[in-house]
């Protein structure tokens, strides 16, 4: 029902409207933000809402940080898929710098990428199940993202703030141990994966819940600046791997699925096609992964290896300027986006040719597009609004930055 | 008429060109112009509905602090992307730090809202005809712009953790490259 | 032989087993605590991982989760606690009945962790009491288990009258509680 034709008759029952406080701490909501809601019953007439509750400063800690050091700050923006925020940092300060990455190197990228992509959509998918009441999918699907956090691992040594990557490449190739379980993850993975999608896809009691639940409609959306799975279950194809394809995901041949009418099902079903395309890229990419170097030959950039430092002086003196951070960096602007988890996350660097950027502005999807929750809320009920919030992949991280 | 830098300004400057002060590249490749004030809504319009050119999405704006620069301090940065001949472009106005008003963009692109607020909250950027100019990430009673260069990074009034230590001081991001 | 939990010392004997009040009443507290996770952020996605049904919080009697403060027994501060954020952390904890314990999982509610910004509280003791520290950034879920273990050995063997004791009373009356 829409919020439309139920504004009319607000003017009468004003005095009789309930304030409802939802948050900053609710069980339902993921994350902190806070919503006041004013109700008529359980409708909801109005919504305010308020963030900044884990305003970090992260633009403002990026100017006191030298360039290797601002990839940790980049992993706790969305942290549910980290490796893609490092990654697009990287390829920002490679754009500064000109520094053209391998073919290998850019195929493990994007593997990663796909990786931290399927558990951030799992993440948001076991809890929109959650929150209609289906537990099982996950408990499941965690189980399955253990294994995507011991790939992780295998790479950088850490599951969730992962700091992967360098700038000019990877920071070591992938063990054999990796390629063991990569293999293992793709052979079992989609069966597993199925098993969670015929749970829920075809189910009466989650389509009931989800059909028709906080739509909005494409015009809309593009609008409020929608991009990633939210604008695609709108029916807007705009994803940056296609419309400005970086890390050659101009190689790999795979789908950008588009939902109908923007509500919480299209959202789902949106993100459940993602984690199978996505299956599909990384399969291409492993299949086909060149040989070659995993990073460029910057030594201004990427550390000598333990070998050089310890024997040659150029190699002990390259190690010490980056690691002090002292390296010579053009000047000027640059802009480069990816498509994160939720959409595209862009970096604005204006470097001055110092230690640390001038200036770097995160353009963070969740911000931009949790400006429209108000009008997708309007006129649905409370536990409608609920559930709009989770399918809306709101990730607290990248909210407030 | 297929778009890139060039076409674009050729357009710009045929058809409106009093509304641009200048005009170049940056590093990435993307066209950039300014503007005034003034102007400002007159130009974003322009090229959100001008049939060739059609920047229809506002990807970002940013403000940048130039404490350097005296009367012109402050730099706002508009995004813009047409996404179906895929070409970006950038607008920008300088303000000075005495007077930092410039019209708000929220009536072209509800997007602009919370990303006007966010550089109100950070750099003290007045934008006139918002419809809810109040911070939103920091503390609603904080008194002073963070983001600006002047202030500190770092909470001048903890106690656990001595200021002494390496790059603490705040000078930190002085370039040491000549 | 499946072993459940550790017998307090007593004395025993054929059908009967007594011991002092405070080991029964410790037993029964620490194998059943529950626990209000107040995630924020990345540590809380952990805490999910935790939870989950590889590493399993659930064995050690934390099944049932209350994110109403009335019923909870822990609360469990996982991710940064901006300095907005600090008066509804100190609401939920007053709201709390006694006794109750405070474990600040991560870098970040321990002593604000990598953020030394203005905007971050470094650490949530300057507004709460906190009982068990876990460093990490985030912690693996085996070092929040960890952590949750010395809590249980903290709920053990604390002796029934400690929160009537003048040394406790002191240690609210330091953060304004009560």
């Amino acid at each position: 029902m829409s919020g439309t034709s139920y504004f009319s008759q607000v003017d009468s029952i004003e005095g009789e409207l309930a304030t409802l406080n939802l948050g900053p701490t609710h069980p339902a909501t993921h994350g902190i933000f806070q919503n006041v809601l004013k109700m008529d019953g359980e409708r909801i007439v109005s919504a305010e809402p308020t963030i900044g509750y884990i305003h970090r400063a992260f633009e403002k800690l990026a100017e006191r940080r030298p360039y290797n050091q601002i990839t940790p700050i980049t992993d706790r923006l969305n942290y549910c898929s980290s490796p893609i925020n490092n990654m697009g940092w990287h390829m920002t300060v490679e754009k500064l710098a000109g520094i053209e990455v391998p073919k290998r190197a850019q195929y493990m990228r994007v593997i990663i990428m796909e990786l931290s992509r399927i558990a951030d959509h799992l993440v948001c998918n076991a809890v929109i199940g959650v929150d209609t009441g289906a537990l099982t999918g996950f408990t499941y699907m965690f189980q399955e993202r253990e294994r995507i956090y011991d790939l992780f691992e295998e790479v950088c040594g850490a599951r969730l703030t992962t700091n992967i990557g360098r700038i000019g490449g990877m920071e070591r190739d992938f063990s054999p141990g990796f390629h063991a379980k990569l293999k293992d993850f793709l052979a079992t993975f989609p069966a597993k994966f199925e098993e969670f999608n015929n749970l829920l896809e075809r189910n009466r009691i989650f389509m009931d819940r989800t059909v028709n639940v906080g739509p909005i409609a494409a015009q809309r959306a593009m609008e409020y600046g929608f991009t990633g799975p939210n604008l695609r279950a709108a029916g807007i194809d705009y994803d940056v791997r296609v419309m400005a394809p970086y890390s050659s995901y101009e190689d790999f041949d795979f789908i950008v699925p588009v939902g109908l009418n923007g509500d919480t099902y299209d959202r789902f079903m949106v993100r459940q096609e993602e984690i199978r395309q996505s299956l599909r890229i990384i399969n291409q990419a492993y299949n086909n992964l060149p040989s070659g170097d995993y990073h460029a030959d910057v030594p201004d950039f990427y550390l000598p290896s333990k070998e050089d430092v310890y024997t040659k002086m150029e190699a002990l003196i390259y190690h010490f300027k980056v690691v002090m951070g002292e390296t010579p960096i053009p000047e000027g602007e640059v802009y480069h986006s990816v498509e994160g988890g939720n959409g595209e996350l862009g970096y604005y660097l204006i470097s001055d040719g110092g230690r640390s950027p001038y200036r770097l502005h995160f353009r963070r999807p969740c911000f931009i597009y949790y400006q429209a929750y108000p009008e997708m809320i309007t006129g649905s009920m409370l536990s409608d609004a609920i559930l709009t919030m989770s399918s809306m992949n709101v990730i607290a991280g990248e909210l407030d930055a | 008429m297929s778009l890139n830098n060039t076409t674009v300004l050729e357009r710009i400057q045929e058809k409106a060109a009093s509304l641009l002060i200048a005009s170049g590249e940056s590093a990435d490749g993307m066209l950039w112009v300014s503007t005034t004030r003034e102007q400002l809504l007159d130009l974003l319009n322009y090229l959100k509905t001008e049939e060739t050119l059609q920047f229809h999405f506002l990807t970002t704006l940013c403000a940048v602090h130039y404490p350097d620069k005296k009367g012109a301090e402050l730099q706002i940065m508009y995004q813009l992307h047409n996404w179906m001949a895929n070409i970006r472009m950038r607008v920008k106005v300088d303000l000075s730090i005495e007077d930092p008003t410039i019209p708000s963009a929220t009536d072209l692109w509800p997007t602009a809202n919370w990303m006007e607020r966010q550089e109100y909250d950070f750099f003290g950027v007045q934008f006139q005809g918002h419809p809810n100019l109040v911070r939103i990430l920091n503390v609603d009673d904080l008194d002073v712009f963070p983001m600006r260069k002047e202030y500190k990074l770092e909470d001048g009034t903890r106690t656990d953790k001595d200021d002494r230590f390496f790059g603490r001081d705040g000078n930190y991001s002085q370039s040491f490259i000549q | 032989m499946t072993k459940i939990t550790e017998m307090p010392e007593g004395y025993g004997g054929e059908g009967f087993f007594a011991t002092s009040l405070s080991k029964a009443i410790g037993l029964a507290r620490s194998n059943s605590i529950w626990p209000l996770p107040f995630a924020t952020s990345c540590c809380g996605i952990e805490f999910m991982a935790t939870m989950g049904t590889n590493y399993d919080l659930a064995r050690f009697g934390m099944e049932r989760l209350s994110f109403s403060p009335r019923q909870a027994d822990l609360l469990m501060v996982m991710g940064t606690i901006s300095k907005k954020m600090g008066p509804i952390l100190r609401d939920v904890y007053v709201q709390m009945a006694e006794p109750k314990w405070v474990i600040a999982v991560g870098a970040c509610a321990s002593s604000g962790g990598i953020f030394d910004t203005y905007s971050v509280l470094q650490g949530i003791d300057k507004v709460i009491p906190v009982d068990v520290y876990v460093p990490g950034c985030p912690p693996r879920p085996e070092q929040i288990i960890d952590g949750i273990m010395k809590i249980q050995e903290l709920v053990k063997n604390e002796p029934l009258r400690r929160r009537h004791s003048a040394e406790y009373q002191h240690l609210l009356e330091k953060y304004q509680i009560a």
